[in-house]
């Protein structure tokens, strides 16, 4: 009845690590080479969701509609159901001659039919960098509480390896999203601050095995000991990410466009923060030579 | 820890009921004062407008600094210091003095008491700084002074803001500040907030000054008139202002039935009108609004009796604007919006059964899943997410929180993350009962103590970053922050006291009966 899992995770991190030392690179060099793709919360701009009533109407014509009012780099995209369409341009700020209603007036004389604006964002040059700087400065702070926390409950080693485990979560999720130029706004910010709290609730399980098994087992290799803890928590390990996912996948197919981009970060970084804490967290404390003595010797010290 | 007291129970039972009893305060009616309250509804969610405004305070710098110019020039007569150049140049004063007065420049300037450079108490600075290049002195208003005069412009602004919203008949306007010089304005229901957008975006500073026919700079100003494009030369001498007006109306005028604004003065406003009318008849007087001349009609008789009216080439719809505007009357400074999101309310209505419908969904899929695997104890867990979801709808509604889709999107992560509590509990206890068969109490025991370090220290790290979230988060985004740390505290409840006194009570029930988990 009872399964006991005994997996033998630890030859797999050699592979494992080279393919994570990898994608972290890629991720590192799309980020800054191809960039991410900032919506209009982080780039400035405006954005317009659209519902036409008409089936004459194609996409082609919404963009003729919104062209020539020079509103700098247009882009114009299908969003949801039929007939609802997502328009984004770089127009950041309004005057008296050429605002939000002027634009109105214009594209449903052009269409030529009734078009409900179901949604408008307007974000000016000065808020969006705002915005960018507060969202930087949450992840940083959120990464350094973190640090600042497994400092304060566990060693050193397991505060390095779970930061390691996080950075590796958050740059291949980003270099996922710069990869299929999927678009970053204030809620990817969300999802990543959630991410790195999930990613390190998924450490957190396995260090605190390892370290119960650390004094436990006082002899035995820093290998053994975390394959046998990986192998312990392994049930819990799958089964959290299998009702965290079955619930993101009902907001991601569910949940509306609106949410779509968050509910992906969120299973990608899900996904990432599994096998990170696995195949991340612990070879560190391998590579850092954790053993029962040098733990116990760090807690003298304290 | 299998062991509760009779005390323990009831406390842990009532507080969820108590809590879990505010999600019916959602559906009641009644005006009681705990059933009053209700979760407020983001406006993605109801639909409506979200408005930052920014105070321009590059005209109150300016006149600011004027303001500073006759004062400061005696001053430095009377401290006996000679000045050369004076000049005014991109918001600052500038000009030269010689190399001995330096000194008593600077004694006076930076004199707390002085009564021209004043020191704000509030910032412990000075309003204006001073430069000194060789032996030319440039002084400027200081980084607080910048900061107090928008402020004060904000502090004026936001009254009259809420005065031109509600004139407008918006329900429930929420008006706040925003650091030093920003408005928060959020309209929940507005379908189009066009017309507020361009209220808000007029300073309605009226003046009254009359046309002459002289035509140097000197005094006066040049303007063309908006109707019929003649150019006129105003005098800078103002009559009377916006603020001497107690009321203003739309009117149609009696004679050729076009659109005008009735005004009505206050006492001092009648005064100088009746004077100025009076001494002026057969002379034109130019209706100044917002720097632009609406039009300059002849006086034809002395007005005294404090009522007026402004004609001007406007549509009723124009004229009902420049009365309502003149009502509330004039802002400070021209106000920009920086930020807008505003939300139709059918795709709030669409949002919000998106929402619902894949809570819905998530939530049996979480349960079916955790009956499939752990049949009995999947039960447990699921009793104690129940209550979890009923106790987090409930503490949201005891802080008539907002909720936004962000929000709802949240509830449904802590649907899917707070098994895990019980996932830890119930892998505990399995590996326990491995160890010691037959010793159901043992085990148990020792499971929930052994999880219990594990499922805080799990829970704070999620928590950390739902606050920091909370903290630096805005809008929408912040609403997921507030239901996502409810949501783990309410986790952490059912989980530690739900879920580990049922256990109890079934393997106190079965102590010597081999349960599987």
């Amino acid at each position: 009845m009872k399964k006991i899992y005994n997996f033998n995770f630890v030859s797999k991190f050699k592979i494992t690590n080279l393919a994570s030392i990898f994608l972290t690179l890629i991720s590192l060099i799309l980020i800054s080479f191809k960039g991410l793709n900032y919506g209009i919360d982080f780039k400035g701009g405006t954005l317009i969701e659209l519902r036409v009533e008409s089936d004459k109407i194609t996409i082609s014509d919404i963009r003729s509609a919104f062209s020539n009012m020079n509103l700098g780099d247009l882009n114009v995209k299908e969003f949801g159901k039929k007939g609802d369409y997502l328009i984004k341009f770089e127009k950041k700020e309004f005057n008296k001659n050429s605002n939000i209603k002027t634009i109105k007036e214009n594209v449903v004389s052009k269409l030529g039919v009734d078009a409900n604006f179901r949604r408008i964002e307007n974000v000016g040059p000065k808020v969006s960098a705002e915005l960018l700087n507060s969202g930087l400065l949450a992840i940083s702070l959120a990464l350094g509480a973190m640090l600042f926390y497994i400092w304060v409950r566990f060693e050193w080693q397991f505060s390095l390896g779970s930061i390691t485990a996080i950075f590796h979560d958050v740059l291949i999720t980003l270099g996922i999203f710069s990869l299929l130029s999927l678009e970053v706004n204030l809620s990817i910010v969300a999802a990543v601050l959630t991410i790195v709290g999930y990613s390190m609730n998924d450490t957190v399980v396995i260090y605190d095995r390892i370290r119960e098994n650390l004094s436990k087992y006082s002899s035995s290799s820093i290998e053994d000991i975390s394959n046998t803890s990986i192998n312990e928590t392994l049930s819990r390990t799958i089964i959290t990410s299998v009702t965290t996912l079955l619930a993101l996948g009902s907001i991601f197919v569910l949940g509306g466009e609106i949410l779509k981009g968050f509910s992906l970060a969120m299973i990608i970084g899900v996904l990432i923060g599994t096998y990170s804490s696995i195949f991340v967290a612990s070879p560190i404390l391998k590579y850092l030579k954790v053993s029962y003595k040098s733990i116990a010797k760090d807690e003298e010290k304290n | 820890m299998l062991n509760f007291s009779k005390i323990k129970i009831i406390l842990i039972y009532f507080s969820f009921i108590v809590i879990s009893l505010f999600c019916y305060s959602n559906f009641s009616d009644s005006k009681n004062i705990f059933l009053k309250k209700k979760i407020n509804l983001g406006l993605d969610l109801q639909g409506g407008s979200y408005l930052l405004l920014e105070v321009d305070s590059t005209p109150l710098q300016n006149r600011q600094i004027q303001s500073k110019v006759i004062p400061l020039k005696k001053k430095l007569i009377e401290k006996k210091i000679t000045y050369t150049n004076f000049k005014i140049k991109n918001n600052k004063i500038i000009f030269d003095i010689s190399q001995d007065d330096k000194e008593k420049f600077d004694n006076f300037f930076t004199d707390k008491n002085n009564d021209i450079n004043t020191f704000l108490d509030k910032y412990r600075s000075f309003e204006l700084e001073y430069n000194l290049v060789n032996n030319q002195i440039i002084i400027g208003l200081s980084k607080n002074g910048i900061i107090n005069l928008n402020t004060s412009a904000v502090d004026q602004s936001i009254e009259i803001v809420r005065k031109r919203i509600d004139e407008t008949g918006t329900k429930e306007p929420s008006i706040i500040k925003r650091g030093s010089n920003r408005i928060l304005v959020e309209l929940p229901g507005v379908k189009d907030p066009e017309r507020i957008k361009e209220l808000l975006g007029k300073t309605a500073q009226l003046s009254f000054r009359l046309v002459t026919d002289n035509k140097t700079e000197f005094g006066n100003e040049f303007f063309t008139l908006t109707d019929t494009q003649e150019k006129i030369s105003v005098s800078k001498r103002i009559i009377l202002t916006g603020d001497n007006l107690i009321d203003a109306n739309p009117k149609y005028d009696n004679i050729n039935q076009e659109p005008i604004v009735a005004f009505t003065l206050n006492r001092l406003g009648s005064q100088r009108f009746g004077q100025a009318t009076s001494k002026n008849i057969g002379k034109r007087i130019a209706i100044i609004l917002d720097n632009e001349a609406i039009s300059a009609p002849v006086i034809r008789d002395s007005i005294t009796g404090g009522q007026g009216t402004i004609s001007g080439n406007f549509t009723f719809q124009t004229a009902t604007d420049l009365a309502l505007l003149l009502r509330s009357g004039a802002l400070p400074a021209p106000l920009s919006v920086v930020e807008e999101r505003t939300v139709g309310p059918d795709l709030g209505q669409d949002s919000i059964d998106a929402g619902v419908l894949s809570l819905l969904i998530g939530f049996i899929l979480v349960i079916v899943f955790m009956i499939i695997k752990y049949r009995f104890f999947g039960l447990i867990a699921n009793i104690s997410l129940i209550s979890n979801l009923l106790m987090l709808i409930g503490f949201l509604t005891l802080l008539e929180a907002t909720l936004t889709l962000p929000g709802i999107a949240g509830i449904i992560l802590t649907v899917g993350m707070a098994v895990d509590a019980n996932v830890l509990i119930f892998e505990r206890i399995k590996e326990e009962l491995n160890k010691n068969i037959g010793n159901n109490i043992q085990a148990f025991d020792l499971g929930f103590k052994r999880s219990v370090i594990t499922i805080l220290d799990a829970n704070i790290t999620t928590l950390i970053a739902s606050i920091i979230l909370f903290i630096f988060g805005s809008g929408p985004v912040k609403g997921f922050a507030v239901t996502l740390s409810i949501g783990l505290i309410t986790t952490l409840f059912s989980a530690y006291f739900i879920s580990r006194h049922l256990t109890s009570i079934i393997v106190l029930k079965n102590k010597e009966k081999k349960l599987l988990i």
